[in-house]
């Protein structure tokens, strides 16, 4: 009876050949990332020719060379990267801290019910309230630095990572909580071993939201005011007819916000290595 | 007898009503009532009861997780106040923690108590050994199986080397063989270690073949409405026990004293 007990979760089932089912998929991924690729070429041949067939002019919609050349242009004349690094780099701050705060906030209000009623309708109303309407008040604030592209960043991040990790701590199984305090667990241990570990899976949905989120919150800082990053060459280009540099800001951009969002995921795939098939829950993203 | 390692004196617990709007007068609904009852040392004592009378409200209190209204709990003379180490319980749910491995998971309690590493990884491997869970130290707690889990709880339950385990309905979510098999176990297991165990069941015959003695609750509030010994051998063997004729002396008792006919009828 002891053989039937353990062949059950079978330990060496990871360890077998490839099933039908698993070689049947991979297939099928090859012949589907042949699609996307393909997907891409048809897309970049209609933006290179599709407005020139429907005399759409190049200030409306440049075809996907003349961006190109607007690329490297903007490399040695525009200082591209730097405003790329200073875009990059008020993301990670930004993103950082409004996780930390996120996290901090999201704990205590998790351990503290009282905190949490006493102080929750203020968080709603801050919640609610319009993030990026607080850039133009920032920069009032600070000026043209850092600080309220960041701030603005910290403001918006900060939401979804708070409510996830209050609402895992809420929910946490008291039973769990009963354990731990059977074995005579202080208030630290049990947050630092149970709790903690608790509200990771959707402190890591809150970060997804939250690594796409920061790009946003920099971006309208950087257009209210300063003369630095990709969200001022996005309005001077905007300013000065520009199109192609408007386009180029904006696939840097996105391609910032892809970086975040892939960081992420690859983060949580090691931290959550224990939740089972995580990869294929997700769609492999 | 000597001095019990756990001890009842006319425990009550009351609770504050939820459900006051739905009818119900009371301020409070008393969940146990005058509880008074005793386990020897190495002594294993199964409590039944319909569901809902207070049976693991019993048990919070014999861990110290929850205090009396009135009355005292004490293990080994002394009054529960507050968890302590002479005391570990085991519930249905196996309350695993998914992000440690099995052999962390064995740790926790040791880990809390802050016994240095080498040697809680030397008690935990020993005691996975003891489990037949050996090759599964390094696995995650969704890689086993139900019966599997819920044997990695038990190890978890005895590395902090409690001398009272209170049990709480430990296998009633597993299937009929599985539960042969742990119950085997902790036959073995109690015998051999003289541990005191409270047991929680709703299965008859697992009261008759793994205790002493069986417990018997009324519905809400719960008392204690009768206790006998069971007078079987082999309480070490709880398969061996099962076939013995005696058995079936005690489930028909068992079943009029819940009133599980009058129900079906
Ligand atoms: N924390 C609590 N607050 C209010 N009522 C409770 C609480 N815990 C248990 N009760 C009530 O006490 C009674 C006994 O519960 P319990 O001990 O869980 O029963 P059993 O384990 O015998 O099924 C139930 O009616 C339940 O609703
Ligand atoms: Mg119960």
């Amino acid at each position: 009876m002891d053989t039937i007990d353990k062949s059950a979760a079978g330990p060496h089932a990871a360890t077998t050949a490839p099933s039908w089912w698993t070689r049947t998929c991979r297939a099928l991924m090859r012949r589907e990332t042949a699609l996307s690729i393909g997907v891409l070429v048809v897309f970049l041949a209609a933006w290179e020719w599709g407005p020139a067939l429907f005399d759409i002019p190049a200030y409306i919609i440049p075809p996907v060379s003349e961006v190109f050349a607007e690329f490297f242009r903007m490399i040695t004349v525009d200082r591209l990267f730097y405003h790329v690094g200073y875009t990059a780099a008020e993301v990670i701050v930004g993103f950082a801290l409004g996780t930390l705060l996120g996290m901090l906030i999201g704990y205590i209000l998790g351990m503290s019910p009282t905190a949490e009623f006493v102080l929750s309708p203020y968080i709603l109303a801050l919640q609610i309230a319009p993030k990026v309407a607080f850039a133009p008040l920032f920069v009032m604030w600070f000026g043209f630095t850092v600080y309220p592209k960041i701030l603005v960043a910290v403001l918006i991040v900060f939401f979804p990572i708070m409510v996830n990790v209050l609402g895992a701590i809420r929910t946490l199984d008291h039973d769990l909580v009963n354990l731990a305090r059977s074995f005579n667990a202080s208030r630290l241990q049990l947050f630092w071993k149970v709790e903690f570990h608790a509200a990771m899976p959707p402190l890591f949905a809150g970060l997804r939201i939250g690594s796409t989120l920061a790009v946003i919150g920099v971006v309208v800082g950087e257009m209210v005011g300063g003369n630095t990053g990709l969200g001022y060459l996005l309005v001077f280009g905007s300013g000065s007819a520009n199109t192609a540099m408007v386009f180029v800001s904006i696939i840097l951009l996105t391609l910032i916000g892809i970086l975040a969002y892939v960081a992420v995921v690859w983060t949580e795939r090691r931290v959550l290595h224990y939740i089972p098939a995580r990869g294929a829950a997700t769609g492999g993203i | 007898m000597s001095e019990p390692r756990l001890e009842f004196r006319d425990v009550t617990k009351r609770f504050p009503n939820r459900n006051r709007s739905a009818g119900e007068a009371e301020s409070y609904v008393t969940a146990v009532k005058d509880v008074t009852l005793s386990v020897a040392d190495g002594e294993v004592v199964s409590l039944i009861g319909p569901s809902g009378c207070g049976k693991s409200t019993l048990l919070n209190m014999g861990s110290g997780l929850d205090l009396p209204s009135s009355g005292d709990v004490y293990v080994d003379g002394e009054r529960v106040e507050r968890p302590n180490e002479h005391v570990a319980f085991m519930l249905q749910k196996d309350l695993l923690l998914p992000w440690r491995s099995i052999r962390e998971n064995v740790e926790f309690g040791l880990e809390i108590k802050q016994v240095a590493p080498a040697d809680r990884r030397e008690r935990a491997l020993e005691l996975l050994d003891k489990c037949h869970l050996s090759g599964f130290a390094d696995h995650y707690p969704h890689q086993l199986s139900g019966g599997m889990r819920q044997r990695a709880a038990m190890a978890r339950t005895l590395a902090v080397d409690p001398s009272v385990l209170l049990m709480d309905e430990p296998f009633s979510a597993l299937d009929a063989q599985t539960k042969m098999v742990l119950q085997q176990d902790l036959g073995e297991t109690v015998s051999a270690t003289g541990k005191t165990v409270l047991f929680i069941t709703h299965d008859l015959i697992e009261a008759v073949a793994l205790s002493d003695r069986v417990l018997v609750m009324s519905q809400r509030p719960g008392t204690i409405i009768e206790e006998f010994t069971v007078d079987l051998p082999d309480r070490s063997d709880p398969m061996k026990r099962r076939s013995h004729p005696g058995v079936a002396q005690y489930v028909p008792k068992l079943m009029s004293l819940l009133h599980i006919g009058e129900a079906a009828a």
